[in-house]
């Protein structure tokens, strides 16, 4: 049950080392956030973040999620500062004792990290222009289901 | 009441600075807003649109009639974009 804030790569196999633990664990579901091009023109994304309350929330979502959803386990590990095209941004890991929970619990800290975690992205074009990406209304919406 | 008010992303840069400490008497965070807009052109830009902004008080997330009695630190920032 931890959530990190970091620079560097992970590597998602050593964050699954010790993972949900225990014989009534069923299933772990994980996801991997990866930076993509839609533009075809993109290089980069720069992550800022706000220090302290970024950490903060992402506990306070984790919780609430083991909470919601009964979770063995949960993990969350979110990168920040400039992430190249291919780069994985960030990953959530969730152990419960059947799928439903687990894979529910996953799509419930993405919904709520996308829209309510204070992190920002700008996408670095490779002429080296940035542009701040704008929030969806759609993940506005994938937050009114929970 | 001494405050630190915090700005993320293109607020940051429209106001030209991350962060900056102010005495004020404002009651809410609306009216901490009609104060710093009333400051120069680059507040007032960066808050002429209050629809693209969100707050945070003291790190938690609030909205424009949150009452700012206590507080320490108040963050302006586009909706977020994370994951």
């Amino acid at each position: 049950m931890s959530a990190r804030l970091q620079t560097a790569p992970f590597d998602l196999a050593a964050e699954l080392q010790g993972f949900g633990t225990g014989a009534d664990q069923g299933a772990q579901v994980t996801f991997t956030g990866i930076v993509r091009d839609d533009s075809g023109r993109m290089a980069a994304l720069e992550i800022e973040h706000y220090p302290g309350m970024t950490e903060r929330a992402m506990n306070d979502y984790g919780a609430e999620a083991a909470r919601r959803f009964g979770l063995i386990d949960w993990r969350i590990v979110h990168r920040y500062g400039r992430l190249e095209v291919g780069e994985a941004i960030m990953m959530v890991a969730t152990a419960a004792r059947h799928r439903a929970a687990a894979f529910e619990a996953a799509e419930y800290l993405m919904d709520w990290l996308k829209s309510r975690a204070p992190f920002w992205k700008r996408e670095i074009a490779r002429d080296g222009t940035g542009q701040w990406v704008e929030a969806k209304d759609s993940d506005e919406d994938a937050l009114a289901r929970w | 009441m001494t405050l630190d008010v915090l700005y993320f992303a293109w607020l940051r840069e429209r106001i030209g600075a991350p962060r900056e400490r102010i005495e004020t008497g404002a009651a809410t965070v609306r009216d901490l807003v009609a104060e710093l807009s009333a400051r120069d052109d680059w507040h007032a830009a960066a808050f002429a649109d209050m629809a693209a902004v969100r707050c945070a008080v003291d790190q938690q997330l609030a909205d424009l009639d949150a009452p700012l009695a206590g507080a320490r630190e108040v963050a302006f920032f586009p909706p977020m974009t994370g994951g």
